[in-house]
């Protein structure tokens, strides 16, 4: 009998992934070339990293669990030793809609430098200055599916703070953010529930994405304030806000045309700001199967200098290098210069699989001109002694 | 006068059924091998890929397919890939079509991301692998002309030996050669002759097998690459064919759940 529901368990999960647990855990070192600008501050930082995933499904695939946790330690930075749920979300697929429920992260546009658009997770920013990682958000999806595109609608109850670097972190502005007191702009804070829907079509060459978001900002401002001990510090704001968003892409053989543009409402006035470029990719260069890819992007925000991004009015150029080889090495660099100032950032990002369980990253930022950089802008000021060489080790099971 | 009408006819006549040129046989095999791989409306598929460095060092992948037939046009896939672990759930989802641009669109499950990707790069590598991407999309007539070269036997089979030419832009390949199978109409052996004309690689089928009582398929396919030494395996462990599948599990949202 026994034997009989082991087979029948067995039988079960190979016939469609239930049950199914994978993840990674990761070794990292960073190492920055300058002394800090404060005592606090250290100039080596080792940490560890491990994402568990466990996911099930059932119903021929039509219904599925996934959990995603994430808990990482780091040496020195006590804010960026965290953790988060990443995903723990019900799927159920009908007819003409799909329902999620749950935790879940959703990416939204196609440029490469910064991604305007992508507006319903917060950043999770002490894991990466690129602010690519993002924490969970609790989220009610429902996609109507249809022949004129997807209708995506967003009920968003909860509100997940930006993550900042501590007092012993690097990559932090001058006065180090207090996380401990936010302000909102909502009286209902953290629970105020946002609204968001996104139309997303494809026609021919082109990819089309229209979007609008009504709820708390995710991008905070910041006030100088004094934390619990007396120090001064800075403290996150979070405004009221509406976004219309639009994302384009054409494809077209080898290029790739892309655009998103924003108009953003928030505290009473308005602003715009865009990204527009291409990618033009030259297939089996040097005689091999590698290909070389040029990024070219333009940065735009219209609120120029009073800008809270340090991308007002910046080209971003990058070089993409695939190997297609089994152990899938590649490499991007790449730049995004200030038009009308000194100000550069430079960066390289490097991989490479090593045997069928590990991968190797190698990850470089340098800062340059950032003394006398007319941006107001504390945050990139701040980074003028930040350049830094990141390796990371990964182990996937 | 309608004796010689008559005549005329009769002799241009049997000059279309006589006089068939090479070009006109060989399109005639690829029609019929079309013809008889026509209507298996549906298929999921698990394979795995051994590649092999010139060292003889391996890495493997397992990928998960599913296929959807259009008629008149190229098919949809979407392809998953389990392993290597770190590209685990990736999805690659494609519109094939017989001469314009194919529609490609990748998701990146670690970002959530749906990009759409070029298609131009039909001669590139698939996953580091020696089959180019032109290699494993969908076959259809109007990709390339044809020349019958003659009948020939096989591994002991009876066989047609036929040369393509590529018609879809961005081909990696000049010419193929294809050693066709009588019984199966099915490619047991494929040369590929690279832009300055010199053999790249060659393909060969082993272990047919009939599905539906119609479809054959190989088990197992070998790709050999005579100027790098390298060489890839891939398995086809199973196919499924009556999956009801409908172009709504081909689409963008499919991609992003595939996994």
């Amino acid at each position: 009998m026994k034997i009989f529901l082991i087979t029948a368990l067995l039988a079960c999960s190979g016939s469609l992934s239930a049950n199914e647990w994978s993840g990674n855990m990761a070794l990292e070192y960073r190492q920055f070339s300058y002394d800090a600008l404060s005592s606090s501050q250290f100039k080596q930082y080792g940490s560890v990293a491990i994402q568990p995933e466990w996911f099930h499904r059932w119903e021929g695939g039509k219904q599925s669990l996934t959990f995603v946790a994430f808990t990482r330690w780091d040496e020195h930075d006590e804010e960026r030793t965290h953790s988060d749920i990443r995903e723990l979300s019900w799927l159920k697929v009908f007819d003409k809609s799909e329902l999620r429920v749950g935790l879940r992260k959703v990416f939204w546009g196609v440029s490469e430098s910064q991604h305007l658009v992508d507006i319903i997770n917060q950043t999770d920013l002490v894991e990466n200055m690129d602010g690519e990682e993002k924490l969970g958000q609790p989220m009610i999806n429902y996609a109507l599916i249809n022949d004129w595109g997807t209708l995506d609608l967003f009920i968003l109850p909860y509100f997940r703070e930006r993550t900042f670097p501590g007092v012993n972190g690097r990559l932090r502005s001058e006065f180090y953010v207090d996380t401990s007191n936010p302000i909102y702009e909502s009286a209902d804070k953290e629970n105020h529930v946002d609204y968001a829907v996104r139309w997303t079509h494809n026609i021919g060459d082109w990819d089309i994405g229209l979007s609008h978001f009504n709820g708390t900002s995710r991008d905070p401002s910041f006030i100088a304030g004094l934390d619990s001990s007396g120090n001064p510090v800075l403290i996150p704001v979070y405004n009221l806000m509406q976004q219309t968003g639009l994302d384009l892409q054409a494809t077209k053989d080898a290029w790739l045309w892309k655009m998103e543009v924003i108009n953003r409402q928030i505290k009473g006035s308005g602003y715009n700001a865009a990204t527009a470029g291409f990618e033009y990719t030259f297939y089996g260069v040097f005689e091999s199967a590698s290909d070389l890819g040029l990024v070219m992007e333009y940065l735009y925000d219209d609120r120029n200098e009073a800008a809270t991004t340090p991308f007002e009015d910046d080209l971003m150029l990058g070089l993409r290098w695939t190997n297609n080889d089994e152990q899938d090495t590649s490499l991007l660099v790449g730049v995004i210069a200030d038009v009308d100032d000194e100000s550069r950032l430079y960066s390289l990002e490097a991989s490479r699989r090593l045997g069928e369980s590990w991968k190797l990253n190698l990850e470089a930022r340098l800062f340059s001109g950032l003394n006398n950089t007319t941006t107001s802008n504390q945050t990139i000021y701040a980074l003028r002694k930040a350049d830094f060489v990141q390796l990371e080790l990964n182990y996937y099971f | 006068m309608k004796v010689i009408i008559l005549l005329f006819s009769l002799v241009a006549f049997s000059g279309v059924i006589f006089a068939e040129t090479a070009e006109e046989k060989g399109l005639a095999i690829a029609i019929e091998a079309d013809k008889r791989d026509q209507g298996w409306g549906d298929q999921a598929t698990t394979s795995k890929m051994i590649l092999r460095n010139s060292q003889g060092a391996t890495s493997t992948r397992e990928i998960r397919g599913k296929a959807l037939e259009v008629k008149g046009d190229g098919d949809k896939s979407l392809t998953i890939f389990n392993t290597p672990r770190d590209v685990k759930g990736t999805a690659f989802l494609s519109f094939t079509h017989t001469l314009k641009a194919d529609e490609q669109w990748l998701y990146l499950p670690a970002l959530k991301r749906v990009k759409r990707i070029s298609s131009s790069n039909k001669s590139g590598p698939f996953m580091g692998s020696e089959f180019a991407y032109e290699d494993i999309s969908s076959q259809e007539v109007a990709k390339y002309k044809y020349k019958f070269i003659k009948d020939d036997k096989f591994n002991g089979r009876d066989v047609f030996v036929m040369e393509r030419y590529p018609q879809y832009k961005k081909s990696g390949y000049t010419k193929q050669v294809a050693w066709i199978d009588k019984e199966m109409y099915q490619p047991l052996k494929i040369e590929f002759y690279d832009r300055k004309k010199s053999l790249l690689k060659t393909l060969t089928q082993h272990d047919y097998k009939q599905y539906q009582n119609k479809f054959w398929r190989p088990g197992r396919l070998e790709m050999v690459n005579h100027q790098t030494g390298k060489s890839t395996t891939l398995l086809w462990k199973s196919y499924k064919f009556n999956n009801g599948f409908k172009s709504r599990d081909f689409d963008r949202n499919s991609l992003k759940r595939a996994r």
